[in-house]
């Protein structure tokens, strides 16, 4: 399988990664060769295997639907590389 | 008297109770590793006041009869748990000015068991990479050296930091995390016992996750009967994450007895890999003769799917942390490179605060998760997972009570070596991955020197939460061995 620098391109604006068009010729030959590598995986034939969704078995916890932590925005946003008012600021999303 | 900063945990915990020093002067010892063998860029922020603080509060605990099982010993802490009011970066550059508002269960946990914090200890990247060469802080030295060469040796990864300061006597004991081998291999790297728990026994809460359904934390010790001591205080059952596991946590170290008759342990064919190093093949051979000696059973078994184990791992893993790191944007905590609008800044912040290791496994995994890909990739790869773990069980169903495979497939190596290809890279793990995606307890402990004098692990692997079996067997395994080697970089010298 080998991935092109168009679809270097694509999966970094998917991941919102900026690449540098530079940098696009040498990571579409590394993820081509992880990919061709992991290849080998078709040779398995897993008609009727499941899908692991949970590596030891667990029921779901469940709890009720209640708040039971909050309260402080401050803390919440204090890491924040930019905020006001409690909340999180953000560039401009809408015209 | 034995220096402070040799003894082991058990020791120490001894010596504390008996008042031959207290827990002050325990840590000011490891205080002055800590600066000694600064060079070793095995810490990424060093916290001696607060260890000092602890250490006080510690030793007024011990006396009013309140110790705990951890109590007055120094360790560091992994960077990837959230310690709070102090720096956590998962060595990004992304996590830059980081200081979270809570502490994650696990370090709280050895917190409330009279444990000292010393500092957070460098990794790699978000935990990804097997050598603790991708830290935004600078790669760690691992204290071993060859024999007569002074190349310097990378400690392994990702729990590289942790391993570099137990190893060199800095921290009597360290927090690791495992995804696909982070605590075993750099602790068979560095001649350490390094222990994985089963997949659950630890809480992720407030741990920066890498690969939720294979992140574990554990303990990495000088001594067999240490981890089991430190994995005592780390487990336990956590609300906060639906995926530990609601079960009483036994006292490990009672189950360490010296006795191991009639045990059956099973020796994996296909881990006898084409190439492999001939000192690999000898230090396995030896691991079943002791362990043979000692009156276990040594059958031979076979796990088919294991060459498929790291393909699939690095397609499930890759897919997990694509979706754990989507996180990062520049908005609620850490890095923001400003953009013309709030694309660009995502943009630009993730492109210049992940690394290049890091930026790869988020692309593998975008790629493996996009539309078109999720069935040929992720779903095969899930369907894969689930016969990985089932030629576990059938093993296990086999009465088989623990496995014995080598930790690595080499010995620590250069700075340098094995980084012009990623692939190279990943098969260090070829060994480890398989009971990580089975979720199963690992320990990697020290067996031998490789010919040029560095030290190699061999690996037991038990049953889903069978960790006393495990530990008992390492400990009569560790016994055998008689590991007393010491690396050249030492604090207080040799």
């Amino acid at each position: 399988m080998s991935v092109d620098k168009a679809t270097v391109a694509k999966i970094a604006k998917l991941a919102r990664i900026r690449v540098e068009e530079d940098k696009q010729e040498a990571l579409s030959d590394e993820l081509s060769k992880i990919l061709d590598w992991v290849e080998q995986l078709s040779e398995i034939d897993t008609d009727g295997v499941e899908p692991m969704t949970s590596v030891v078995e667990m029921f779901q916890p469940q709890r009720t639907d209640e708040v039971n932590d909050g309260g402080y925005a401050k803390r919440v946003t204090s890491n924040a590389p930019e905020s006001a008012h409690d909340f999180y600021a953000v560039p401009k999303v809408v015209e | 008297m034995t220096k402070l900063t040799h003894l082991s945990i058990s020791e120490a915990l001894e010596g504390l109770e008996k008042g031959d020093f207290n827990a002050v002067e325990l840590t000011e010892a490891h205080i002055a590793a800590m600066d000694e063998l600064r060079d070793l860029n095995a810490f990424i922020t060093e916290t001696p006041e607060k260890a000092r603080e602890m250490a006080a509060a510690s030793d007024a605990r011990r006396a009013k009869g309140e110790a705990g099982v951890m109590e007055g010993i120094p360790i560091a802490m992994k960077d990837l748990f959230c310690t709070e009011g102090v720096l956590t970066t998962a060595a990004s550059h992304i996590l830059d000015g980081f200081k979270p508002e809570y502490e994650s269960t696990v370090s709280a946990n050895l917190w409330n068991s009279g444990a000292i914090m010393l500092g957070k200890a460098n990794l790699d990247e978000f935990a990804m990479g097997s050598a603790n060469i991708t830290s935004y802080y600078g790669s760690v030295k691992n204290p071993w050296k060859r024999e007569g060469d002074d190349t310097t040796l990378v400690p392994g990864g990702s729990s590289g930091g942790s391993a570099a300061s137990v190893a060199a006597r800095v921290a009597m004991a360290a927090t690791g995390t495992d995804t696909g081998g982070s605590i075993r291999q750099p602790a068979s790297f560095t001649g350490i016992v390094g222990l994985k728990p089963t997949y659950g026994r630890c809480s992720r809460w407030g741990t920066v996750a890498f690969a939720s359904s294979l992140d574990q934390a554990g303990p990495m010790t000088r001594t067999v009967r240490d981890a089991a001591i430190m994995l005592e205080a780390m487990a336990g059952y956590d609300a906060k994450d639906s995926t530990s596991v609601d079960r009483a946590v036994p006292s490990y170290k009672d189950a360490i007895s010296g006795d191991i008759r009639g045990l059956k342990i099973g020796i994996p064919k296909e881990y006898r890999m084409d190439g492999m190093p001939e000192e690999i093949v000898k230090i396995w051979d030896q691991g079943i003769a002791w362990l043979k000696d000692a009156g276990a059973e040594i059958v031979d078994i076979s796990l088919p799917h294991t060459k498929y184990a790291l393909p699939v791992y690095y397609i499930v893993a890759p897919a997990e942390c694509s979706s754990n790191l989507a996180r990062y944007d520049g908005v609620r905590y850490g890095l923001r490179v400003e953009g013309s609008s709030l694309d660009e800044m995502y943009e630009n912040t993730r492109g210049e605060g992940f690394g290049d290791e890091v930026q790869r496994r988020i692309l593998i995994g975008t790629y493996v998760l996009s539309a078109g890909y999720y069935d040929a990739y992720y779903n095969k790869a899930r369907r894969i997972r689930t016969l990985i773990a089932q030629d576990f069980q059938k093993a296990y169903d086999s009465g088989v009570d623990a496995i014995l495979t080598p930790t690595a497939p080499s010995a620590a190596f250069g700075v340098g070596e094995n980084q012009d290809d990623p692939l190279a890279m990943y098969l260090n793990d070829v060994f480890t991955v398989p009971a990580s995606l089975a979720g199963l307890p690992g320990i990697s402990v020290p067996a031998g020197l490789s010919s040029q004098g560095t030290p190699l692990g061999l690996q037991l692997i038990g049953r889903p939460f069978d960790e006393g079996t495990v530990v008992k067997i390492a400990d009569v395994m560790e016994k055998a061995a008689g590991f007393t080697a010491l690396p050249q970089l030492i604090a207080g010298g040799k």
